[in-house]
């Protein structure tokens, strides 16, 4: 494996360099310590971040970039023709990557040299055969051109690999002479190395800005490649959802409300269930238990928010389903038909809410002064009066933040519904019939067969890009509402 | 006078005592105290819930570690073995003689049930084989009684769980009613009977149409190989991070703007951060599918934002004299928050870490999308570096690829694995409270 030893002699350069650097810096000193600017091990160190931080920075802008070049040389040598045939570009070149892969497995195992890998060609022999022989399995016989592609494509990344290796070890080597020489008793080693240090925790840090831009890349790229193929006012406003894969034909009905309108109703039954649970819990351990009721109650009750959430969906799915079908399926009130209904996802997706919006709002209600608590019991108030006519209105935009928040966890939920809300998208009232939601579509379009250049496919970042923006939107204004009120009493 | 016709005489005074309550008092202490019902209700349902979740967890998932087996004891003889590698059809020789054997035994304890070979295969599937290759592996077993251990159908096994009565069995080519009297026999004579089932711990998935055979270690390795990526980068640039923004980040745009980004990626849906896997990590840096790497890639930026929130609240809780007496005498900034805020720190850093990880561990989502449910983890990957970026499943993955299968039987395989995945989440906890508890300082 030639990258795990380019990264070992890289880590071994390191290493020499920091004792050399280090003996370096002390024998320029006479060996006295205390002449040395910093202290010896700042001198090492030094030497080895030289070593290891441009030739790594180097290695992954190659890495990156290589695969680029390669497919755009190969893809200029390939004639258009090729590409027109009812096939596109990125099938050719997987193709061509299969093939050059074969041939890499073919030369390991010894059963090709790696000159005749080379001059292969279709006319003297079946490519196809000889790679199912190593047990590369071909999809259909290889053509003289993608063959070629495929000899470009892998002299083109050995030249890439070797290079790259040179490169790297040249400029750690570089790297690492240029700090040895500056190893003297008076370089200033520690503020070096100390800036080296912060460099990579600005840089650290910054991963979650890179986080964002990978996300929002992801969806709003693929989202326009969708919006090409698919009307945009034909996905917002349509209100039929029938996606029709590539093998049955015909064209989709891609339309997002009935699936807004499922994710909406599954949130809303699913609040109605945690807000008034979840708030008079919270009343309750903040106001009326004592500390031992509340050091037993209170993480318990937070236990329900460590569950993972496949725990929820498949409780809904083979308990809470069932359980609803006996209660009010065909035997005694005929309204449900299966198992997997608004109701089931909503009623255990409430349950999963419950701890979210009570341990919310017990550190909203625990964050209304005291002073507003004895100043109604002075007025002669009781307990309960005072929570209702003065804690709870104080609190009262803090919870709406709390709610808001927990509507949206409910909205990116997506275990649950997968499991428990059905497959149907459908525009009904009925909360005991099957719907479906934004996430359970982005999962069933993903995860199936399409074509991934497809509307069908494509259609899921569309829904991503809706699902990240209603739940960032709801987010901020949520955390706009609870900081707001929060800085109201600090 | 005016002062006499001052005083109302025609309107009672109000009387008022402090021994006896009147209407409005009363009114008022009953909504107080229903008003305390209501929220010891609430508490009350929420805990309901709790058990209710967890009753049905452990009813539903106990039986999966449990596996009906057949138990025989029996003598092939030389002459036996011979005539039998004679034949075409060796296999079924070797089930006629393991047929033999049963009826035999069950002569012998005075149980007298009619069967045939059919309702033997539909008890244990064909055994021919699996005695077959056991005898041609070890010649020198024969002629001395062996005992073997067959593992019982899943229909069977069902019958046993109490899945499935004599009255809701169906009979169809998998399981007929009359076989329930074979099953009843055998059990009499202690030949059937349950065993702790080892292959669903340390097993890999078997197929569609074998729940019985399904086990869930393949997935715990692959989750672990994720673990293994999410602890290895989440942690050192998580805890990058969180020192720059608590002690060197100067408030400008930058901070903000990183900042509002890690609170906002901590409320995105984990749904989005599976198609980021899938966009960036597969399609566009061509990352395997299915691969515990590209998993752990898309969790490791899932728990960062957890990660730095606890791990800047626990360098926050370093009290500044700390700082200012390492600045004090000598120290370089750099110097006084990594050698002495940060290993003070270091509890509630490690506490806040375990959490992320339990977080991350159960997360399924995102594993969809990145191709780890339509996998079928037959395999152990085989290499080291083979566990990050063979293609493998991870137990919520497996969990959620049980309960989608067409089979009941796999359901309560699903319930198992839940039982095991539980079992990691408490552990982890448990764990981060005994850090927190023995090593957190409060100053």
């Amino acid at each position: 494996m030639p990258f795990t030893w380019l990264l070992l002699i890289l880590a071994a350069i390191a290493v020499v360099g920091y004792q050399m650097g280090r003996s370096r810096a002390l024998k320029s000193a006479g060996g006295d310590r205390r002449v040395l600017h910093s202290l010896p091990v700042y001198y090492g160190s030094n030497v080895a971040m030289w070593a290891i931080v441009p030739a790594a920075a180097v290695l992954i802008v190659w890495l990156l970039a290589q695969p680029f070049f390669v497919n755009s040389r190969v893809l200029a040598t390939l004639p258009d023709t090729m590409v027109s045939e009812g096939s596109s570009i990125g099938l050719v070149m997987s193709d061509v990557r299969r093939v050059a892969d074969g041939l890499d497995t073919a030369v390991a195992q010894g059963a090709m040299s790696r000159d005749e890998a080379l001059s292969l060609s279709t006319e003297t022999s079946d490519v196809r055969e000889r790679l199912g022989d190593v047990g590369v399995a071909l999809g259909s016989a290889v053509s003289a051109e993608v063959l070629k592609g495929a000899q470009l494509y892998r002299t083109l990344n050995a030249t890439g690999s070797t290079l790259m290796t040179v490169l790297v070890l040249l400029i750690a080597l570089g790297g690492a002479a240029y700090a040895y020489s500056r190893s003297t008793a008076d370089f200033r080693a520690r503020n070096n190395v100390e800036r080296g240090i912060l460099a990579l925790l600005i840089a650290a840090a910054s991963v979650a800005i890179l986080t964002t831009i990978g996300i929002l890349f992801a969806l709003l790229f693929n989202t326009i490649e969708f919006f090409k193929l698919y009307p945009a006012a034909d996905f917002f406003f349509g209100t039929n959802w029938a996606p029709s894969f590539s093998g049955r034909g015909g064209a989709s009905d891609l339309g997002v409300l009935p699936l807004l309108w499922g994710t909406f109703y599954i949130s809303f039954i699913a609040l109605l269930v945690a807000v008034p649970i979840g708030l008079f819990s919270a009343i309750y351990l903040s106001e009326y238990a004592g500390p031992k009721v509340r050091g037993i109650a209170k993480p318990l009750i937070e236990i329900l928010a460590g569950i993972p959430t496949i725990v929820y969906g498949l409780f809904a799915l083979l308990t809470v389903g069932p359980l609803l079908v006996s209660m009010f399926g065909k035997e005694t009130l005929g309204w449900m038909q299966g198992g997997t209904a608004v109701m089931t996802a909503g009623l255990v997706m409430g349950i999963m809410l419950i701890p979210f919006v009570s341990s919310l709002s017990d550190d909203i209600i625990n964050a209304v002064p005291q002073a507003m608590r004895d100043g109604s019991y002075g007025l002669g108030a009781t307990k309960s009066e005072t929570i209702r006519q003065v804690i709870l209105p104080a609190a009262l935009p803090g919870i709406v933040g709390a709610i808001l928040l927990a509507a949206s966890r409910a909205i990116g939920e997506t275990m649950i519904v997968v499991l428990g809300a059905g497959a149907a998208a459908r525009l009904s009232l009925n909360p005991f019939e099957a719907m479906t939601t934004i996430t359970a579509k982005i999962v069933s379009q993903l995860t199936g067969d399409a074509d991934f250049a497809s509307p069908e496919a494509l259609v899921a970042f569309a829904l991503g890009m809706t699902l990240f923006v209603l739940t960032l939107g709801l987010n901020i204004f949520a955390l706009y509402i609870v900081r707001k009120y929060r800085e109201q009493y600090d | 006078m005016t002062d006499a016709s001052m005083t109302p005489t025609d309107a009672p005074k109000k009387k008022s005592s402090l021994m006896a309550q009147d209407a409005r008092t009363r009114k008022r202490n009953a909504a107080e105290t229903r008003f305390r019902m209501y929220g010891m209700a609430a508490i009350a349902v929420g805990l309901l819930f709790l058990v209710f979740l967890f009753t049905s967890i452990l009813r539903s998932g106990l039986p999966a570690f449990t596996q009906t087996v057949v138990d025989i004891e029996f003598t092939l003889t030389q002459e036996q073995f011979d005539t039998a590698e004679s034949k075409m059809l060796k296999t079924g020789e070797y089930q006629k003689i393991f047929v033999n054997a049963l009826s035999e035994q069950l002569d012998a304890r005075g149980l007298d049930v009619a069967f045939d070979a059919k309702a033997i295969q539909r008890i244990v599937g064909k055994p021919g084989g699996t005695i077959r290759s056991f005898f041609l592996e070890n010649p020198d077993r024969i002629g001395t009684p062996v005992s073997f251990e067959l593992a019982a159908s899943s229909r069977v096994d069902g019958y046993f769980n109490g899945r499935m009565t004599r009255d809701t069995l169906v009979d169809s080519r998998f399981l007929m009613a009359t076989d329930l009297d074979l099953v009843d026999a055998l059990e009499e004579a202690g030949i059937i009977g349950g065993a702790f089932n080892w292959n669903f711990i340390t097993g890999t998935d078997s197929g569609v149409d074998n729940p019985g055979g399904a086990g869930l270690g393949a997935s715990v390795i692959g989750s672990f190989f994720m673990m293994l990526v999410v602890l290895f980068l989440s942690l050192p640039i998580g805890v990058a991070a969180s020192i720059y923004l608590e002690e060197f980040a100067p408030k400008n745009r930058w901070t903000d703007l990183i900042e509002v980004n890690i609170s906002n990626l901590a409320a995105v849906p984990s749904i989005v951060f599976g198609i980021l896997g899938l966009a960036v990590f597969i399609q566009f840096a061509g990352f395997p599918q299915s691969a515990p790497l590209v998993g752990g890639l898309v969790l490791t930026l899932m728990t960062l934002p957890t990660i730095i929130i606890s791990t800047r609240a626990s360098l926050a809780a370093v009290p500044p004299s700390i700082r200012d007496a390492a600045l004090g005498v000598g120290a370089s900034k750099m110097q006084s928050v990594f050698h002495h805020v940060l290993p003070l720190a270091m509890p509630g850093i490690l506490t806040g870490t375990i959490i992320g990880l339990a977080q991350a561990l159960g997360e399924t989502a995102p594993l969809l999308l990145i191709g780890m449910v339509g996998f079928v983890a037959r395999e152990y990957p085989e290499t080291f570096v083979g566990g990050f970026t063979d293609a493998n499943s991870a137990m919520p993955a497996q969990i959620y690829t049980w309960a989608s299968r067409a089979d009941p039987g796999f359901y309560e395989k699903a319930w198992g694995g839940i039982i095991i995945l539980l079992l990691f989440l408490i552990t982890m906890n448990a764990i981060a409270v005994v850090l927190r508890r023995r090593f957190e300082r409060r100053w």
